[in-house]
Formats: C-alpha cells, structure tokens, sequence
C-alpha cells in the first residue's frame, strides 16, 4: 500500500529518507497494513457519513442558495510525536507571546515606532491601523486572545511559519468536529496510541473568558449607574459575535457556540447603552461581558470605523475602551496579520522578550524597503506575491506565472505603493499520507497517496500564559502538486494526533454536567432575533402548506369535474385562493369578484405555483428557506435537507408543462411541509424557542380556520363541504365517525370544538393561551392572551342546536373577531418581543 | 483675527428614528496660530447621553446618543476662536530646503519624524499612484525648495482646475478628479495631498472653514458659508505649512481649523448610525462672521 508514495525532494511525514514509516507512524500504520482496501473504503465512508450526519459544512462561496459544501475530511489523521510536540508548541506560546506585546505597543505607547525597531510605513501605511483604538486599555494586558498560526515542514525538516491569524482565527471547532469523527473510526488505536485530548484547550478557553468577563462586569457595576455587580455563583455573559449564516464558517461558528455554551448572536442582536453592550433578549437587555467575535475589525463598529458595515454594533469601539466589555480579539488585530511583520519578529523577539524566536518565519521580502524592493525586482520568478496588509483579500501571485508584460505591470503596481507588496519565497512542503478515493470503477475504492500539508496551531490566552491546543487543523492540498493549501481552494482536512507517553484522561467539555443555574440562565437567553425568526418560520411553515393544500383543490377540481358538476363551493374556493393573494382580486373593492372561467383559471394557476411574484407557492419556498437558513444551528441535518430538497424541486425541477405535472408538484410540496410539521413537533427541544415557533404555527393555522370557516358559511346551503373537511385535513377524521354526506352541524363540532382534533380551532386558542400564559406574555395593555381567550370562552358558550349551521350570523361574526384577534395578538407579540431587531443605517457628511 | 462660527445641521426623517447615535468633528482645536475662546454644541431631541474624547489625531470628537424618538435632528455648533499671525511667503521662502532633501529626512530618519509619517501613505480616500506622482513633478522639480514647489503646485491646481459642485461628491476617486479637472475644495485638498504623498511627502487634510467676502456694497448672508478644506504640508524646518489649492493661496488669517487627518474619512464633521427614519434629508447653515476687537 505504501509503495506507491512518491518520495520527492520534499520532506515525507509518513517515510524517512529509506522509505520506511517513521518511528511515531509505525503503530498507527502497521495497523492500517492489516485492513483491506474494502474495510480502508468503509472507514472512509463513515467518515463522510459523519460529516454528512453532523452537518458539518463550510460555505465556499457564501452562496445565499445554499450551497454549502460538505466539509472534506481525510480518515488518516496526521502523527506527531511528543518531542516534536513539545518544540511546536512552545514555539507558538513565544509567538503569540511576542505578538501579543507588540499590539500593545502599537496600540499604546509605540515605543517600537520611535525607537526605530519598526518602520512607521508598517503601521501608518496599514489600513488595518484602527487610530481609534490607541490607547485602548486591555484586562492584564492581553489584546492577542486567540492566536492561530499557520506552518509547514521544510525539505529539512524543520517547522517554518507561513502566516499568522490574529484576527479572528477559524478552524478550532473544526479541528474539534475532526477528531471527533476521525477518533470514532480507529476508537481501539485512539486509545492505545494515549492521543493528547482537546478538550482541555476548550475549557481553558471558556475559564479564560468568564475571568475576563468578570472583569468587565465589575467595572460596569463600578462605574454605570444601576448595575449591580455578578451575584454570587453567576457566570457573566459571553456571546460570540457572527457576521451570520453567509459566512463561509458559519457552521463552526455555530458549532462552536454550542460547544461553549455560548449565544451566537449578530451585530442587530446588540446595542450599546451607556457604554454598555447589551443583549436584546426576549426578556429585555441583558448587559454583555465579554464577545468573541468572528467579524473583522473595521465591520465590528460602524460609527467608528466602516460606515458600510452592516454587521457591527454602533458603538461597540467606546464600550471597549471604557472596559466595560472585553472585545477577543482586541479591535486592531489584523494589524499583526501582515506579512511585512515576519522579517522584523526575530529583533523583536530578542529586544521584547529577551529570547530567540524558536521558530522561524518562511523567508518574506517586504517592499517597504528599498533593499527589499531591488531583490523582489531581480528575482520575481522564484517568488510568491501577496498583498502587505491582509486586509485585501487577494490571491497570491506566482512569479512563475507570470509573462514579461504581466512581471512588468506587477513591478510598476509595487513600485507606486511598495509597502503594499510582500514576496515569499516558494517553499516546498512536506507531504503526508492522504487516503484519496479513485474514480472510474464501478465499486469506488481508495488508495493512500502524497499531498502537500501544512498544519494550523492555535493558542489562546489565559492568566498565566497561552493554552496551546494539542493537536490541530491540518489541510492538504487537493492536487499532487499543490502549491497553496486552503479550504477555500478545495482542499481537505485532517486530524492531527499528537501522541503523550500518559494516558488520557476521557473528558469532554460536552459532557460536562452544567449547575441548575447555569440551565436557567441559558433557557431564558433567547435574542428576540432568534426569537422573531422561530415566530416566522412557524406561520410560513403552516401558511405554505395551506398555500398547496388550496391550490391542489383547485388543480384537481379543474382536472376531475366539468363546471356543470361544481357546486356553491367554487366561488368560495376562488374566494379562499384570493384571501392567499393566489388569484387576482377584485378591481374595486365593492365589484363582486367575477367567477373565472376554466380556461381562464388554469393559467393563472400555473403561475401561482411557480412565478417570481411575491405571493407564489415558489416565492413561499424561497422565502421559507433563507427563514430555515437563518435558524441553521437550531435545527436538525435532516429537518434542513427537507428544506433544501423543496427548494431544489421549485428552482431546479420545476413541473408546470401540464396540469399533471403541477399537480405532482404540490404533492411533493404537501408532503415535505408535512415532514417539516414532524421535525418541528419531535424533533426539535420544547424550550423556549420552540413555543415562539409553536405560536407562529397555531396563531397561522387558526388566522386561516376562521377565515376559511367564515367565508364557508356563506355559501348557498346546497353547497358541497367536502372541501372544507378536506382542506383542513380533517376529512378522513369526518368519514371514520360519519357515513353520511358531511353536513355543517358536525362539520363545525368537529372543526372548532374537538380538542383532541390538532387541526380544530379550539385546539389552537388553547395551546396559544397556554403558551402565553406561561410565558407571561405580558404588555401595557395586559395579558397578550386575552383577545384569544374571550373567543375561547365564547365559543365554549355558543349553543351548537342553534348557531352551527349556515349562515349563522352569530357564528359568522364570532369568527371574524377570532380573525382579528390573531392580528393583534400577532401584533402585540411583535411589539413586546421582537421591536428590537431593526437594521440600523448610517449617513454623515 | 477673531471669527465667530454658527454650523447648523438639520436631517430630516421621512418615519421616526427610535435610535441615533452621532459622532461630530465640530469643536475647533487649538493650534499654534488658532485659540479657542469658546464653543457651544446643541442638539435637538436632547441626547440621552454625551461624551468626548480626543482622537488619535488631537481633535476634539464628540459622541451623542439619542433615545428619544424623533423625525427631526438638529445640532448646532456655536465657536468664536482667536487667529494669530502666520509666517508669510516671504519668511518661508528663507529658510527653505530643496524637496528631496524634505524627503531623505523624512523617511531617513522617520523616528524622528514619526508624527509627521502618518500622512505619507495611502489612506482611505487618497489612493497614491504613478499618475499623481508625475503631476506633482511638473512643479517638484529637481532641486526646487519645498514651499517654493508647493506654492507653485497650489497656483497650478488652482488654474487647470474649475470649481464645479457637481463635479463630483464625496465618493468620487482621485483618478476620476484628475482626468475631468473639476470638483470642489475637498477633491482639490485630496488631490493635492495624493500627489505630494506619491513623492514621497508627507500632507495632511485640515478641515475648517473659510471667511467669504459678500460683494461690495451688500450684507453678509447668514448660512451662505460653508465647511472648507485644504493641505498642510510638512517641512522639517517650519513645521506644519497650510495651503489652499481651491482659493491658490498660503493659508493666513481668514481660515479657521476645526481638525486635521489623513483626508476627508478621518475628520467628516459628523457621521451617524440611526435606527428607523427611512429616507433622509440633509440641510447644512454655516455662517462665518469676523469680529473686530
């Protein structure tokens, strides 16, 4: 199996220089040796089953469709001993030492600048230089929290750094998601081999963050009117700060949130109040302690820094700075994230910390100096270019590639604004063991080769010193010949096992058991985003499938009656799609709506299901997936591979040649918003999200009984009320008690007083009153439930022998009020919960 | 010299604003020819909070929050500040150093110099380039003293470039000024800053405001003036020396500062993120009125 792997002029993770497995792979491979190329395919099949079952996914190019990509994970994960362990991970805690004490002074006294040990071109020249941050003051010093560095092996042997991440560094929770699935596929070996755990880094983390936090909330008690400090056994509150769903590591950012415990909250879900940053719950503000956030520097406030940032907090930069909230990392980081900086780290490192930099950085020219400048000219051919300051996102340039006229254009770009411009020297990586599937044969089987790797560590800071991370987010390239490794570019990812001659201790932060209070706290932080969009996401499910359910009547009473055979029901039926804006209405609002032909209908049908009209089935479907896209964390794999196949049938797949095909269409639709019921009924936890979307559901569903019950009434007496039964979903309830025609007494019993009937009204009122009540859902006029609970009652009152029939006007008019009450209660709940959520805008001369 | 300064901003909402949060560049600070005697910010709805802070670059910014909700937003700032003499031509042209020699101190010895290397590079509004480098060679000629060159450049803008306010607004690019010959004080400051910084000197934007002269015979109109800007170039010798490309002049007793930076984006007079209101208008009054002591 190992034959085949190329030994190249680059260092072999896996082979030493005779082509044999290394001392730390041997176990590890010797019992890979015994597996079949049949059992090597099955590991690596579960393990994208895994990935696929944990939905776990990485938004290549932030599509708002959709698509995201699977994460690619490779089944062999990448080994390395204790001793090498050890020089790697003490090398980082230097780095992120040295970098950390190189923001401060940046960002505070800037002795670095006046004593001449950085060139002011590196820092003034910066457009990631926030001037609005100098001077910010940061808890014990620590403006670098997360630190991620990315590295790769020499020909020799040796670790070099390639970048680093000081910003918002992505890819721990990922490295997390890996070993979790990648453990499970070789649980004996993960054993034996005493793998360093992870979780430990995690932990670290959060103890971190909750010092740091407090921190903060005694300065707000100290210094903010009305604020009592942390009570005794309160944890203060962190949130990670999202730029939201289309961002291409949404998925581990919301990973992540779960895994800590924390809310993953947008910009819109904060506002700053008395140099506060403040949570808008559905429960009111709650004051913020510390954010870790995962939205770059100039886009976390757009009053101080961009203005066009949507994805900020108006004012976030001034509750820093009165250190009334602990921003990880401190706004200014990405300064650090230049390349320009390498060249001067080993000085620095000697002048700062008094010691050697114990790794080195690949070899990088800055263009700022002259000197720099001569060679990069000399020798562009050998060279990788890239942009100075990583703020512009930009791909690196291989001098290689480039022709005379291209090496020419390049050279005056650099020379207008040389401190722009960095140059690499291209370096060839180690490779390592990849396990890659062959394609082409029938029964797909894999077989190991070489892939360029490079390896992410990751540091956060602690009180005394930095946690590194054991182990790691390892990345190939997807080709042979790879000469850049990202996740972005294709490429795939490995687990990385650091072996320790101890045992390990199994220990998982997930499994650790939360104090009651630490429950409490976290039911009742829910944003009154989230809150709104579970409200939203329960009416749109139900009024989508209400939506089908009418236009699939009215296709099948067009496909199976001639007009002659149709009843009273018909115009009420047209009535009924108008109400759902599925036909045109009146031209006036006194104008009778005029009875539409056959020939007339079916056009119109058509483009009710499938046109880009706002109130179409396929705009519903739309709409109903950016609603779904915007809960991702909070639903199931399964629940959003629902979603996304109604989707793909309605923009990939649509069936509107005939009036079969439409009618198919709906099927499916019906059937996938059934499904999406059940996930939302057994699938998804009880708490307080989910009454916000069980409200939504009810409040939705009993909006359209008592319109669809209103206008039944009125039809002519001999009219048909199959339909009605039908379009409820009550009919075969109806038929399993009553052989007879359906008739309106028991209809009616049936539709609106029947308690065990899920689709009845009373069914509704009741939930909703119950929700209500216990949420206490409450505002200035009261309790929010009264408007649905005096329906209630009368409807518990009316006398079936008199008002359930036709026409009843009693019934008609009690019906109506029950349509209005669910327009103020909606309303009402708008107003008490969810006012917070406004997108801001700014303007300024 | 002393001025009295009235700057009255109205925005007016189409729907309410239920939150508003203003930061304002408005507060003249002290220079060496500039004291402040005393200055006035009101606002209308009263904010719910207010604080201030320097900025990185010694001006007086002040933040306000507004809770109240309203369709209207006034802020009016009220200064008077005291000028004193400037250095004429005539003084400057003295001591004067050939530009390059300007240049090899500057980024000889940048420690030395690091205040003034924050306005040597590219920045938000000022992208340096190839083509404002050879524009300001037509005057930085070899040799040629720094103030000499930059008078001459100033005169230069001022005569191959037409005053046009609806040339362009605060977004158009540089390339875009340079090509068409037309704009307003802000892109003539921007212009010039970006081809003296492409040299390799350092320049910075000041914003303020400048005297107008009525013509003869009528009255001053109240809240016909307007907000101003121009260039300060840096000389090792003389420090910080102010132009005035639109108006091609030395800057000397009728131009009051209100703050300086790398350009526009660094000192706007007032910039805010609102919640609500829809669409918005903008009305600004300056009125600049000298007063004889």
């Amino acid at each position: 199996m190992l034959n085949q792997l190329a030994l190249g002029d680059h260092y072999h993770e896996l082979l030493d220089e005779t082509g044999q497995p290394r001392a730390h792979w041997q176990p590890f491979i010797q019992s890979l040796l015994t597996l079949s190329p049949e059992q090597l395919r099955k590991r690596m099949e579960s393990v994208q089953r895994q990935v696929q079952d944990n939905g776990v996914t990485y938004n290549v190019y932030a599509d708002t469709h959709g698509l995201q990509r699977p994460w690619d994970l490779d089944v062999l994960p990448l080994m390395l001993p204790q001793d090498e362990w050890q020089h790697i991970a003490g090398a980082v805690a230097q780095r992120a030492t040295l970098l950390n004490q190189i923001l401060l002074d940046i960002y505070g006294g800037q002795q670095l600048l006046k004593t001449g040990q950085l060139p002011p071109a590196l820092v003034y020249g910066h457009d990631g230089f926030l001037r609005d941050c100098v001077g910010m003051a940061h808890y014990d010093n620590i403006a670098l929290h997360s630190y991620a560095v990315d590295i790769a092996r020499a020909p020799n042997g040796q670790w070099w750094v390639v970048s680093d991440r000081t910003q918002a560094p992505t890819g721990a929770g990922y490295a997390l998601e890996n070993r979790t699935i990648v453990a499970s596929a070789f649980p004996t070996l993960f054993r034996e081999l005493n793998v360093e755990r992870l979780s430990g880094f995690f932990a670290s983390m959060r103890d971190s963050l909750t010092h740091w936090g407090r921190r903060a909330a005694q300065n707000q008690s100290a210094t903010v009117a009305n604020l009592p400090p942390l009570s005794d056994g309160e944890s203060p509150l962190v949130v990670i700060l999202t730029p939201g769903p289309y961002n291409e590591t949404y998925h581990e950012q919301s990973f992540m949130a779960g895994y800590l415990g924390y809310p993953l909250v947008q910009g819109n879900d904060l506002t700053v109040r008395n140099g506060v940053v403040w949570l808008k719950t559905i429960e009111g503000l709650k004051p913020v302690h510390a954010i870790l956030r995962r939205i770059d520097d100039d886009y976390c406030d757009p009053l101080e820094f961009n203005a066009t940032s949507l994805l900020g907090v108006a004012g976030l930069a001034e509750s820093a700075r009165r250190g009334n909230v602990v921003v990880a990392n401190a706004l200014g980081a990405n300064l650090l994230e230049s390349g320009a900086l390498l060249g001067f780290l080993p000085k620095l490192c000697e002048s700062m910390l008094g010691e050697k930099l114990r790794m080195p950085s690949v070899a990088t020219w800055w263009c700022g100096e002259p000197s720099a400048m001569a060679y990069v000219t000399e020798n562009l051919a050998q060279l990788v270019i890239k942009p100075a300051y990583a703020q512009a996102e930009s791909r690196p340039v291989f001098g290689e590639d480039l022709n005379a006229a291209e090496k020419a254009d390049l050279i005056e770009a650099i020379q207008a604004n040389p401190e722009h411009y960095i140059a690499q020297e291209q370096v060839a990586i180690s490779q390592a063991p990849t396990l890659i599937p062959e394609e082409g044969m029938q029964q797909s089987n894999a077989s190991v080769q070489s892939r360029a790797v490079s390896l992410r560590v990751y540091a956060f800071a602690t009180p005394n010193g930095y946690a590194i991370m054991p182990g790691g987010l390892a990345r190939v390239a997807s080709t042979q010949d790879g000469r850049i490794v990202t996740m972005q570019r294709g490429g795939t990812s490995k687990d990385v096992w650091v072996r320790s001659p101890y045992v390990q201790p199994p220990f998982s932060l997930l499994g650790q058991t939360n104090t009651s209070q630490d429950l409490v706290y976290e039911n009742t932080l829910l944003s009154s985003r989230m809150a709104e969009n579970l409200y939203w996401y329960g009416r749109y499910s139900v009024r989508n499938l209400q939506k089908s359910m009418v236009l699939r009547m009215m296709i099948q009473s067009l496909m199976a009656y001639s007009p002659d055979e149709r009843e009273g029901e018909w115009p009420t039926i047209q009535a009924l799609c108008r109400w759902f804006q599925l036909l045109p209405k009146p031209k006036s609002k006194q104008a009778e709506a005029p009875a539409l032909s056959d020939a007339q209908l079916e056009p119109l049908l058509i483009e009710a299901v499938f046109s880009s009209e706002p109130y179409s089935l396929a705009s519903g479907v739309q709409q109903y997936y950016q609603q779904a896209f915007n809960l991702r964390e909070r639903i199931s794999t399964s629940h959003w591979q629902t979603v996304n196949a109604l989707l793909t049938q309605f923009t990939q797949h649509p069936q509107r040649q005939d009036l079969q095909g439409v009618s198919a269409q709906l099927e499916f639709a019906i059937q996938h918003f059934v499904a999406i019921s059940g996930y939302a009924m057994d699938w998804m936890t009880r708490d307080l999200g989910w009454r916000f979307m069980s409200l939504g559901r009810r409040l939705e569903r009993l909006q359209f009984m008592s319109m669809l019950l209103s206008l039944a009434l009125k039809m002519p007496s001999h009219s048909n009320l199959d339909w009605v039964l039908d379009i409820s979903n009550n009919l075969v309830t109806y038929r399993a008690r009553y052989t007879a025609r359906p008739e309106w007494m028991p209809t009616l019993n049936l539709l609106l007083l029947d308690e065990r009937n899920p689709n009845s009204v009373v069914f509704q009122l009741k939930g909703l009153v119950q929700y209500l009540e216990e949420m206490g859902a409450e505002d200035s006029m009261g309790s929010i439930a009264v408007p649905l609970k005096q329906c209630w009652e009368q409807l518990l009152l009316m006398d079936i022998d008199q008002h359930y029939h036709a026409e009843d006007p009693a019934l008609i008019q009690l019906l109506d009020a029950m349509y209005q009450a669910t327009l103020t209660v909606s309303d009402r709940l708008s107003l008490r919960f969810f006012s917070y959520t406004s997108a801001h805008s700014t303007a300024g001369y | 010299m002393r001025y009295q300064v009235e700057h009255e901003t109205i925005y007016q909402y189409e729907s309410n604003v239920t939150q508003s949060y203003q930061q304002l560049n408005m507060v003249p600070r002290d220079t060496n020819y500039q004291r402040s005697l005393s200055h006035q910010l009101r606002c209308d709805p009263a904010p719910s909070e207010q604080s201030k802070r320097q900025d990185f670059f010694g001006n007086s910014s002040d933040f306000l929050t507004i809770l109240e909700p309203h369709e209207k937003l006034v802020i009016h700032s009220s200064f008077a500040v005291q000028l004193q003499t400037r250095p004429s031509l005539s003084d400057l042209l003295q001591n004067d150093q050939p530009w390059e020699q300007v240049n090899a101190l500057l980024h000889g010895d940048s420690a030395r110099y690091l205040e003034a290397m924050n306005y040597c590079y590219t920045s938000p509004k000022i992208q340096c380039s190839n083509a404002l480098a050879d524009f300001a060679l037509t005057c930085f000629t070899s040799g040629r003293p720094l103030i000499d060159a930059a008078m001459a450049f100033t005169q230069q803008i001022y005569q191959a470039f037409e005053f046009d306010p609806r040339a362009t607004d605060v977004s158009t690019p540089l390339d875009e000024v340079l090509a068409g010959k037309r704009g307003v004080c802000q892109d003539f400051a921007h212009l010039m800053i970006g081809a003296l910084r492409s040299i390799g000197l350092s320049c910075r934007y000041v914003s303020g405001y400048i005297l107008t002269h009525p013509p003869a015979g009528q009255p001053r109109l109240v809240g016909a003036d307007a907000s101003h800007a121009w260039v300060s170039i840096f000389s090792p010798n003389h420090g910080w020396i102010d132009f005035d490309p639109t108006n091609n002049c030395l800057v000397q007793h009728e131009h009051i500062t209100v703050a300086w930076g790398r350009d526009f984006s660094d000192v706007s007079p007032m910039r805010g993120v609102v919640l609500g209101g829809g669409e918005q208008k903008l009305k600004v009054k300056v009125t600049v009125t000298p007063e004889t002591t």
